[in-house]
């Protein structure tokens, strides 16, 4: 019926799109979280105050993200978004939980002055915001290695299953990414005894990073072999996680040198070389069954129809720089170190 | 059959949950826009103080309602996969133009709105306060639409059989105007506005009773009572047309609305009654023939009652259906008493001498939001026993996969932290009722307050 655009049908720019959404999810959930998971390493009632205001008008909008990017997916692929969410039941579930009980935390904590009060809350933004970058490595996991997928595209695992060793990894390195990140956001946002606090956390977050980071490349590379095979088949795609290596050894260089906008954007640029690698591997599937290959689902066997995905790349084509727009404009106002104010949390 | 309970509970419960918050937003939004853009015009600092203050009861419901909103979206694909990949095609698009259009407006301009006030120039901030009002009032419209259609479908044909059958839309402009999309989105955005107005004419009433803050509370009633008895009288016409509407598309909701059950032949209008689905008896006071005058214009006009249909196409829950939608007109007809009895007396300059008034406003404010509630209710449990009317039923959308311990577990869990979130909500908004609106002194002590503190703390 249709070409597409460029040569590439519709579901595909669509895939794009998706990827987009959740590389830009990542990146500004993933800030947040990571300032979340050191909070209670902040022992003064002030350090804390000033790290929850560095994410307190921006953490509203890095959420809008995964919304967009759950609306995209269930438009777009109605099929994966079934799938997987109703065969992840429970960590889906429990994701819900935790982030609603981190949004309530960030809500509440600074409405009332005991300090029991406003310990407890730290605590559950901390607990919620680890889990939060943990159960996403989780599920990003899963994805990656594959799934028990029927013919009827039902996922078939248990807790335990989905809690399989590389999930564990994976979610362990996400956290640490997301606290490196997450430090190097606050180095941006805080000054005096704070920042030099943040910026010795954060050296701390980059070797853990590192390691866990190794690890799990080495993992993927001997028992996930379907995440290389498109690399090892053209070479010229080698840029793509050379360009993401680069990145990381970047951030350390840049914040030695007191960089610290630069280490985040490249920070950022990491996340996104190593999604955009694992996006062209996994393409056209994008849940792969390991019960048999012929109950996959793909890009082609999920998709909606091209009027309707024609439809929404018009509404993203439209919407796209007007998020952007607004993103900078509320970005732009609020930088600099973070000051209190009486409408601060 | 138990999993499907369970997930209609945990649905129903979710996003009964959920809707306490939007509506408030939306309506406590419009009440912004105007008290700011009564500062901006007049310079009169009053308003500004009153934007202030309820920018930050605004701000309490605006993240309970995002926070539980997410639930919402995500629920579809846990519990109701087959749902998702039937409706996919045609409630995505709606759902993704809410998040692009509606959603990233509304939080875009949330920091600014909140934490931005000593920040950018008077009109910026207004204009950010305009634009989290317009993302709200966005986000109802996308939602209603993906709900509207699910009551009357258009603009979709179906392909495939089967497990594989879905929808697969044809004509955008058809699915969003489809024919009752307009008449329930205005009907939606009235009640907002309505649980809006009401909350803050409870909230000044309560401070003229309390002699706190009496002249800037005044100005805030008057303009809120005004909101009051527009929008009041406005959702009279549009429930009407809604209830049309109803007739027309979905004779069986309508029927079940009425506790109408024969076939054919004049039907009557209740004002209050009981329906006994078993023995299919509807008794209480009514108007003879009363539903055919408003449907048909003639009191003898035939309407189809239950037992026109199929037993297993009519609701389950008849009686409730009745019961939510007499209770929703009911508290209707009672905000217009209200806001017109409160307009008199606003007019003769004696309102704020008739304290049993302004205690009656007081407690008003949980009238639109059990209106807002009862309204879906009817509207839902009307619907049943489909999920998309006449194509796809209840019990074949829910999720294969996912076993009754499960639902069960996140039920559970919701239902505490749900428990535990209204409480704390409540709390607050009563501490904050009872702090007061704090006036630009204050809010200097404030900030030379913390500078000292900071300043010790940092060791500076």
């Amino acid at each position: 019926m249709t070409d597409g655009i460029f040569h590439l049908t519709y579901a595909t720019w669509w895939y794009m799109v998706i990827g987009a959404l959740f590389t830009g999810y990542a990146i500004l959930d993933g800030f947040d979280f990571g300032a979340g998971a050191w909070h209670l390493f902040f022992k003064k009632e002030e350090s804390r105050r000033i790290a929850l205001n560095a994410v307190g008008p921006v953490w509203d909008g890095n959420e809008v993200w995964l919304v967009i990017g759950g609306g995209a997916l269930f438009a777009g692929f109605p099929k994966v978004y079934a799938s997987l969410f109703s065969g992840l039941y429970i960590p889906f579930m429990l994701f819900l939980f935790v982030l609603i009980l981190r949004a309530v935390s960030i809500e509440f904590r600074s409405k009332e002055k005991m300090a029991w009060w406003r310990q407890m809350w730290d605590v559950c933004y901390t607990i919620s915001s680890v889990s939060l970058a943990f159960l996403l490595g989780v599920v990003l996991a899963n994805i990656l290695q594959g799934m028990p997928i029927d013919a009827e595209g039902n996922i078939h695992m248990g807790l335990i299953d989905v809690l399989n060793p590389y999930a564990l990894l994976v979610g362990s390195m996400t956290l640490a990414l997301f606290m490196m990140h997450g430090g190097i956001y606050l180095m941006m946002k805080t000054e005096g005894r704070l920042f030099a606090k943040v910026n010795l956390l954060t050296k701390n977050a980059i070797i853990g990073f590192l390691v866990l980071f190794s690890l799990t490349t080495i993992y993927t590379l001997i028992y996930i072999p379907h995440l290389s095979d498109r690399l090892k088949e053209n070479s010229t795609l080698f840029f793509i996680p050379a360009f993401g290596l680069l990145s990381i050894a970047n951030i350390p260089r840049l914040i030695k040198k007191n960089k610290y906008l630069a280490a985040f954007i490249f920070s950022s640029l990491s996340m996104t070389f190593f999604l955009i690698a694992v996006a062209v591997e996994l393409f056209p599937t994008i849940l792969i069954s390991n019960i048999d290959r012929s109950f996959d689902i793909t890009v082609q066997n999920a998709a909606a129809s091209d009027k309707s995905l024609g439809i929404m790349l018009l509404f993203a084509a439209v919407g796209g720089p007007l998020v952007a727009l607004y993103t900078v404009f509320v970005y732009r106002t609020f930088k600099g170190k973070v000051k209190l104010d009486e409408h601060s949390y | 059959m138990e999993v499907e309970i369970l997930a209609r509970i945990q649905f129903a419960f979710t996003v009964a949950f959920h809707y306490i918050y939007p509506p408030l937003s939306i309506g406590l939004g419009l009440l912004m826009v105007i008290f700011e853009g009564m500062f901006i015009k007049t310079g009169d600092e009053s308003y500004e103080r009153l934007a202030r203050f309820w920018t930050r009861i605004f701000a309490l419901t605006f993240g309970i309602g995002v926070a539980t909103g997410i639930v919402m979206e995500f629920e579809f694909g846990t519990n109701w996969a087959t749902y998702s990949k039937y409706v996919g095609d045609v409630f995505g698009s709606a759902l993704a133009a809410e998040g692009i259009f509606a959603f990233a407006l509304e939080s875009g301009f949330l920091g600014i709105l909140l934490f931005g006030w000593n920040r950018v120039k008077p009109w910026v901030h207004f204009l950010a306060t305009v634009g989290v009002f317009l993302g709200s009032m966005f986000s109802a419209v996308w939602i209603v639409v993906a709900n509207s259609w699910q009551q009357t479908p258009a603009g979709y044909h179906i392909v495939g059989e089967g497990l594989d059958a879905r929808a697969e839309i044809t004509d955008f402009w058809a699915m969003v105007f489809n024919p009752s999309s307009v008449d329930r989105l205005l009907h939606v955005w009235v009640g907002a506005f309505l649980s809006g107005a009401f909350l803050v004419l409870s909230v000044h009433a309560y401070y003229i009773l309390k002699n706190r803050d009496v002249e800037i509370s005044k100005k805030a009633f008057g303009i809120a009572l005004s909101v009051a008895t527009i929008f009041s009288l406005t959702q009279l016409f549009l429930g009407h047309k809604s209830a049309d509407g109803v007739a027309k598309n979905q004779p069986v909701k309508l029927a079940a609305m009425e506790g109408h059950f024969s076939a054919s032949g004049p039907a009557d209008l209740y004002l209050m009654g009981w329906v006994d689905k078993q023995n299919k008896t509807t008794t209480g006071i009514a108007v003879p023939g009363g539903l055919s005058f408003l449907v048909h214009g003639d009191f003898d006009a035939s309407v189809p009652g239950l037992d026109a249909f199929a037993l297993e196409d009519t609701p389950g829950q008849v009686n409730a259906v009745f019961q939510f939608y007499h209770l929703m007109v009911a508290i209707g007809m009672a905000l217009i008493g209200i806001s017109l009895l409160g307009m008199w007396m606003w007019w003769r300059n004696i309102i704020y001498e008739r304290k049993w008034l302004l205690w009656t406003f007081v407690f008003a404010a949980i009238l639109p939001q059990l209106a807002n509630q009862f309204g879906w209710y009817a509207a839902e449990m009307g619907r049943q026993p489909w999920v998309v009317y006449g194509l796809l039923r209840t019990s074949d959308a829910f999720s294969q996969m996912v076993t009754a311990q499960q639902v069960l577990f996140s039920l559970i869990m919701f239902t505490l932290l749900y428990t535990i979130l209204f409480l704390l909500f409540v709390y607050l908004l009563n501490k904050k009722i009872k702090h007061g609106i704090s006036n630009p002194a204050d809010m200097m002590d404030v900030r030379t307050h913390q500078k000292e503190i900071t300043d010790k703390l940092l060791g500076s």
